[in-house]
């Protein structure tokens, strides 16, 4: 059964067209494939995550605007950032189960004439692929098998949690989504401790150590279980690993060397797309060993 | 960072009521005197496990005494990472870290918070997003067949703006 075109409001937020273009790059990719449609929102503003410390109001504000723009087109949102489809799916939460909330902020929102209504549903382009694309569909368009490719998933924390606001989409106790997607491209998904662990990042902003360090572990234990390389889908988990991999490593005297791919990235190797295509360029811990490793194995 | 004062003995005397009715009266929230200090938050926490300064079941306690200087003038607050770990663990359902948060934004509120916060805070009020897209930015992006974007979110700009 084929569902059509689906579309989206893609929403981007900060961090990922300014500083993460290969997750946009590889997201568009794959979603050419799948009959995924994104339709672009020029007004489109911070989701309100980085509010939510210090103005957990403005947060609420930002987080509604942007839910009211998708709705003005009536669209669904896809948020390819973790704490974007949090702070979204959150705003839609306590909007919807608190009138009196939803007054206030409309109130607020009608000096720049929008309103919210409440029609509107945000997902994460990971739990787009599971719900509405389907397994069957990605493995249709897989070219090329990964067997053999170990990975190891990091969810993070905002893909999940607070579990509160997602309606038992997958167990943040025992998350299953990501790793079905793989296994359906044919990636061999490992274990390793803390699994569940965070990446650290929100702590950096007040104690750069303190996050390093949360990061650390988890390369640790991620490289205790030999992973070819880490899987996550959110630009802040990906700037801990992947960018700052390096300065860990000069820090702690131990070499990770562990590529960090995003979600779409892997499935984009899996659907024959090139390494320029993926933007798999713009890592920062080079993948292309792990590329002609899986050359090589095709070969073979 | 200094994370000073953790250790040492709280009196009564610095309770304030105020602070636990004040929390309390929150439905969202209001749940934290459910706690009996079983120590789940603290155990899971990934923050606490390379920083033993960082504490949530302390914060917890904390507040449930109504050590509102302590909590809202130290720096502990500030390094809980809002993973949730603590909250989706908690046998009591006490959302510990809605509340942490909450606490970041009263000290925000009083003028406690680390620059780096602070400092995201305004630039996010003065552009509608954290980084501006500019001419550079958007060349890039058009090399990889990108669309190109606005540097600021001006309705943003104008639905944060104080009156």
């Amino acid at each position: 059964m084929e569902k059509g075109i689906m579309k989206y409001g893609l929403f981007l937020g900060c961090t990922i067209p300014a500083r993460s273009r290969n997750y946009e790059l590889s997201a568009r990719a794959i979603a050419s494939r799948l009959d995924l449609e994104f339709i672009e929102i020029e007004d489109f503003a911070c989701c309100g995550f980085p509010l939510e410390a210090s103005d957990e109001m403005g947060a609420l504000l930002l987080g509604a605007m942007n839910l009211c723009l998708a709705e003005e087109k009536g669209l669904d949102i896809c948020a390819l950032c973790s704490a974007c489809a949090s702070m979204l799916t959150k705003t839609a939460y306590h909007l919807d189960n608190d009138q009196k909330l939803k007054e206030k902020v409309n109130r607020e929102l009608a000096k720049i004439d929008k309103e919210y209504k409440g029609t509107v549903k945000v997902k994460h382009f990971a739990r787009i692929l599971l719900e509405d694309v389907g397994l069957k569909r990605i493995k249709r368009e897989t070219k090329r098998d990964l067997k053999g490719l170990k990975v190891a998933t990091h969810y993070g924390c905002h893909y999940l949690k607070p579990s509160y606001i997602y309606e038992g989409f997958d167990d943040p106790q025992d998350a299953q989504t990501l790793e079905l997607i793989l296994e359906a491209v044919g990636v061999s998904n490992i274990q390793y401790r803390r699994k569940k662990d965070c990446c650290g990042g929100p702590v950096l902003l007040s104690d750069e150590e303190v996050a390093l360090r949360v990061t650390e572990e988890k390369l640790r234990n991620v490289k205790e279980a030999g992973a070819d390389c880490m899987n996550l889908v959110c630009p802040f988990c990906s700037l801990m690993f992947d960018a700052n991999q390096k300065g860990i490593e000069t820090k702690s005297g131990i070499e990770f060397d562990i590529p960090v791919l995003y979600l779409p990235q892997i499935i984009g190797l899996a659907m024959g797309f090139s390494r320029k295509e993926l933007g798999l360029n713009l890592n920062s811990v080079n993948t292309k060993e792990l590329e002609s490793a899986l050359e090589a194995s095709r070969l073979s | 960072m200094r994370y000073g004062n953790v250790r040492r003995r709280f009196s009564f005397k610095d309770s304030d009521p105020d602070f636990i009715r004040e929390i309390q009266s929150s439905d969202f929230i209001g749940r934290f005197r459910c706690c009996y200090s079983c120590g789940t938050c603290t155990a899971g926490c990934p923050v606490h496990r390379v920083n033993k300064d960082y504490d949530p079941l302390r914060i917890m306690r904390m507040l449930v005494l109504g050590l509102r200087e302590e909590l809202v003038k130290g720096d502990m607050i500030w390094l809980c990472s809002d993973c949730y770990t603590c909250q989706e663990n908690c046998p009591m359902e006490v959302k510990i870290t809605d509340i942490i948060n909450h606490l970041k934004n009263l000290a925000t509120h009083e003028g406690h918070a680390p620059l780096g916060v602070s400092t995201q805070e305004k630039l996010l009020k003065d552009q509608g997003k954290i980084y501006i897209i500019d001419e550079f930015d958007n060349k890039k992006r058009e090399k990889g067949g990108l669309p190109s974007l606005p540097a600021m979110a001006e309705e943003a700009k104008r639905l944060l703006r104080r009156k």
